[in-house]
């Protein structure tokens, strides 16, 4: 058969095959399988073990265009029956010795069943496992089948009917605040969509997407094209004030369960824009931040706590103490790093963040803030005699932290300062050299990054109503990063996209949980392999992550030679 | 000059930094000479001295063959492999559950304890080799011209991978290791008494350590990684495969970090996913203490970190009259990264990196 890259089919073959295995071993397949997408018909874990399977098939013909239908199908099936081996190998190896639970627990007779669909070692379960995969890599092929004004609706509407079952919790929710009992229960199950509200939502974004791809797209380019600047202008202050609307009535819409994750979101957005001005703007790479949300946490736990230990203060004094400790720590803490760059400061800030832990839980300072067992009773934030209990509540009070922190970000970035923090980014020694004083320049980005977190901690402990040194462990401040990092270095924009994937997203997916922080070492890998500059970037950033790219071309090199993408 | 002309042309960071130090060096004096000379705290022998001692040593050879991971990666890339305590851990994890649980419940350890340690020791190193290669390979090659913060932030993300996905393939729990009875009990070397798996782990450290050295001294592989720590474009135009040698560098420094994997698992008895963080750390630390980038320097670093956290907390914090002193261990390994990557970078027996590098 002419023009089929066997070899390309048996490799794409052989990696989802892995990855498919990989999966179903840690665990992942069986866990999902609780969660029911579309009641009934397809379970988390089904989509898990079913996706690389069909995006193999996809994948076989993306590198060759022209090819006969044919060949096209015959490469996904052998795709797809190639990622059903190593599954059928699994079966039969752990029906015939039960003993390999005691070293892989996770291969479960729950997975064996999920693989041979209930069927165990049997011809038939073997059978319907291999047709299953062999017809998933057919369709996957097939998709290249389709002409292509149909193509990407067809994929657009599947992506969207999969996000929706999948983050089914979000319109569940917005449904049960908004609409009547019976119309809910048509369109959700205990744990997902029924049959019917998942094929409407297919439809629906079918049809819309096809509108958008054949005129949508087109009459917005042409609006935005023939509008005048003070119409732009205008409109834009419309929007920001419809968006400003819908975040003061978002909680009313979205019921408590969903406001309590938007408030965590928060939370995170907020320590993230501080991160953001040390890391983004400064371009100092901090590990230990999660510090001084540690700091803020511990004063205003220290200052209004009802407690042994506590004062007993009012929050709203206590939030400004709390924001001037972290703000004093930045100072501290940054001074001995003043002369470090790189990698060296990451170490000592890691470092310091882990002084600071050790020392939250030793005995050495149990008498002043209670060791493991933390402090309890920490004081709720009033307004005269109403006291702010309930998610929603918090909610407003998070907002008004955020959207403080994004203002004075913005106006620090567009001033002065900002000019200096990103001079000094590029090259400390340029920046030195043309009169920036990089002592001052340094300790106020640390000091204004620190006071966001002392904020963050204080609102986070008050909401808790308690602390404990469990809520500062190192993998906030990673995780802090990893929403800078995905979200996009030195983008404010980029910081709240951030912070709802990689906070909101895993809270919705409670199944998750477990696999969290898997999933948050394949996203910072994949991330910095394919999208270096975020998901919505900077213009600055954009530039200098493509610069090597770009230079490369210029000297005639291809670029795929320099960043080989695999 | 003017009193403010004056009080502008203090250095007040260099003053600032100063204090520190002094600070640090005077509680730390303050905190022996009371220990020593006055009696504060626990009363120790001097056989409870040497135990000290003995097992800073051991625990000190285990930091310096992970360390040697550290530097030599370093040293070829300049980069800080945030991912290597993983790789520790994986060779654990794998000789734990799959070559230790096997050998020891058919009754093969007690039979042939030696080949069995050499079995666990080779599946440690194989795998810890594989998961460095494939680390390697994936997360770092294709990164060599990025921006630097890019590699590193590919190591945290490869560092959380390999953790969960051990968890995730042999369960979160902790592994016993079994240890054969060869090695229990206390062996008496010179009058003194030593328990037998802490002179073996570092007998083994040490022989392992010199085998390193002369491998990157004497070998053709050791020369082409040396000459590619000096400069790549010279290296390449001489004839090394720098990529291959770079691998290579992963690898050596991956067959340390399972052959202490080993040694670790005989010494605390046990295995865990997340094993590798603190090691990792530690070992880092060893080897920005005795200079990062040099061989020598991370086996010294290693062993006077291993010394200093076992002696540290009995001699000068229970001198200071802290309460739970032997929880604050990892304080004294954490503040002494930051000192000396504050006030002495090059390390102990290094030499000073062109700004540009560290």
């Amino acid at each position: 058969m002419t023009g089929m890259n066997w070899r390309h089919v048996i490799r794409t073959g052989l990696l989802m095959s892995l990855i498919v295995l990989l999966v179903s071993i840690i665990g992942m397949v069986e866990t999902f399988d609780e969660r029911d997408l579309v009641v009934g018909y397809l379970t988390l874990g089904q989509l898990l073990l079913f996706a690389p399977a069909l995006f193999g098939g996809y994948r076989t013909v993306a590198r060759e265009a022209r090819r006969s239908p044919v060949s096209t199908l015959l490469g996904g099936l052998v795709a797809g029956l190639i990622v059903a081996v190593p599954l059928i190998l699994l079966v039969l190896l752990a029906s015939a010795w039960p003993g390999i639970r005691t070293y892989f627990p996770n291969i479960s007779p729950a997975l064996l069943d999920i693989l041979s669909n209930g069927q165990g070692a049997t011809t038939t379960g073997i059978g319907l496992l291999l047709l299953e995969m062999g017809l998933l890599g057919l369709i996957g092929a097939a998709i290249h089948l389709v002409p292509g004004a149909l193509r990407r609706p067809l994929l657009t509407a599947l992506l969207i009917t999969s996000a929706v079952a999948l983050f089914s919790d979000v319109p569940l929710n917005i449904a049960n605040e908004l609409l009547d009992r019976s119309i809910v229960r048509i369109l959700f199950g205990t744990k997902g969509l029924t049959l019917a509200a998942a094929v409407g939502a297919f439809v629906i974004s079918l049809l819309l997407a096809f509108w958008w791809d054949r005129s949508g797209r087109a009459a917005l380019n042409r609006r935005q094209a023939t509008q005048s600047p003070t119409q732009a202008a205008r409109n834009r202050r419309i929007a920001t004030l419809a968006l400003l609307v819908v975040l003061l009535i978002l909680p009313r819409i979205l019921g408590i369960f969903l406001t309590n994750v938007l408030d965590q979101v928060g939370i995170f957005i907020l320590m993230a824009l501080g991160l953001n001005i040390v890391v983004g703007f400064a371009g100092l790479l901090d590990l230990g931040y999660v510090a001084f949300f540690a700091i803020g946490a511990y004063t205003t736990a220290l200052l209004t706590s009802t407690g042994d230990l506590g004062l007993g203060m009012s929050f709203w004094v206590a939030a400004p103490i709390s924001v001037a400790a972290a703000t004093l720590a930045g100072i501290i803490l940054g001074i001995p790093v003043l002369r470090l760059r790189g990698d060296y400061l990451a170490i000592v800030t890691l470092g310091f963040g882990e002084i600071i832990r050790v020392l939250v839980r030793s005995d050495l300072l149990k008498p002043v803030i209670g060791g493991a067992q933390g402090i309890l009773n920490i004081g709720r934030p009033s307004l005269g005699s109403f006291e702010l209990v309930t998610p929603q509540q918090f909610y407003y009070l998070i907002l008004l932290g955020c959207i403080l922190a994004w203002y004075i970000a913005s106006r620090l970035r567009d001033g002065r300062i900002g000019r200096r923090w990103m001079a000094m980014r590029e090259d400390e020694d340029v920046a030195e050299a043309v009169g920036i004083n990089l002592t001052s320049t340094k300790l106020l980005a640390f000091s204004i990054g620190a006071s966001f977190a002392g904020l963050a901690g204080s609102i986070f402990a008050s909401r808790i109503g308690s602390a404990f040194p469990n809520s500062f462990e190192l993998l906030i401040s990673i995780n802090v990063l990893a929403i800078v990092i995905v979200g996009g270095l030195g983008s404010l924009p980029g910081v709240v996209v951030g912070a709802f994937v990689l906070v909101g997203l895993p809270e919705l997916l409670r199944e998750f949980a477990e696999y969290r922080l898997l999933m948050y070492g394949i996203l910072l890998i994949v991330m910095m392999l394919v999208r270096p500059e975020g998901l919505w970037p900077s213009a600055v950033t954009r530039r200098e992550m493509h610069a090597a790219e770009e230079e490369a071309a210029r000297e005639g090199i291809h670029p795929e030679e320099v960043q080989p993408i695999t | 000059m003017t009193t403010s002309q004056r009080l502008r042309t203090i250095d007040w960071i260099g003053v600032a930094l100063w204090v520190f130090r002094a600070v640090i060096i005077i509680l730390v004096i303050v905190g022996t000479v009371r220990k020593l000379f006055f009696g504060a705290g626990t009363q120790y022998t001097a056989s409870d001295w040497i135990d000290f001692v003995v097992s800073g040593l051991s625990q000190g050879g285990l930091y310096a063959l992970i360390a040697l991971g550290y530097t030599m990666v370093y040293g070829v890339l300049f980069m800080i492999n945030f991912a290597h305590g993983e790789f520790f851990m994986s060779g654990a994890m794998t000789s734990t559950v799959l070559v230790a649980g096997t050998l020891s419940r058919s009754g093969f350890m007690d039979e042939q304890p030696v080949i069995y340690l050499v079995l666990v020791t080779f599946a440690a190193v194989l795998t810890s080799m594989g998961v460095a290669l494939l680390t390697e390979r994936v997360a770092y090659r294709p990164l060599r011209r990025a921006p630097r913060l890019v590699p590193l932030i590919t190591a945290i993300g490869a560092s959380f991978f390999w953790q969960y996905l051990f968890r995730g393939l042999f369960g979160g729990d902790l592994k016993p290791f079994p240890v054969p009875a060869i090695l229990d009990g206390r062996v008496t070397i010179l009058g003194l008494e030593f328990l037998k798996t802490r002179v073996v782990v570092f007998a083994v450290s040490i022989v392992a350590l010199l085998g390193l050295y002369l491998f990157v001294q004497r070998t053709k592989t050791g020369r082409a990684i040396r000459a590619v720590a000096e400069d790549k474009d010279v290296a390449t135009l001489m004839g090394v495969d720098v990529d291959r040698t770079i691998a290579t560098t992963f690898a050596v420094g991956a067959a340390m970090a399972g052959i202490a994997a080993v040694l670790w698992v005989l010494v605390f008895k046990q295995a865990n996913f997340f094993m590798g963080f603190v090691p990792g750390i530690k070992a880092f630390t060893a080897a920005v203490l005795g200079g990062i980038g040099s061989i020598p320097g991370a086996a010294l670093g290693g062993l006077f970190l291993g010394v200093i956290e076992a002696v540290g907390p009995p001699l000068f914090l229970e001198g200071l009259g802290l309460p739970g002193a032997h929880q604050l261990k990892d304080v004294i390994a954490f503040l002494l990264l930051v000192l000396v990557l504050i006030f002495r970078p090059q390390g102990i027996i290094g030499e000073r990196l062109a700004e540009k590098k560290a």
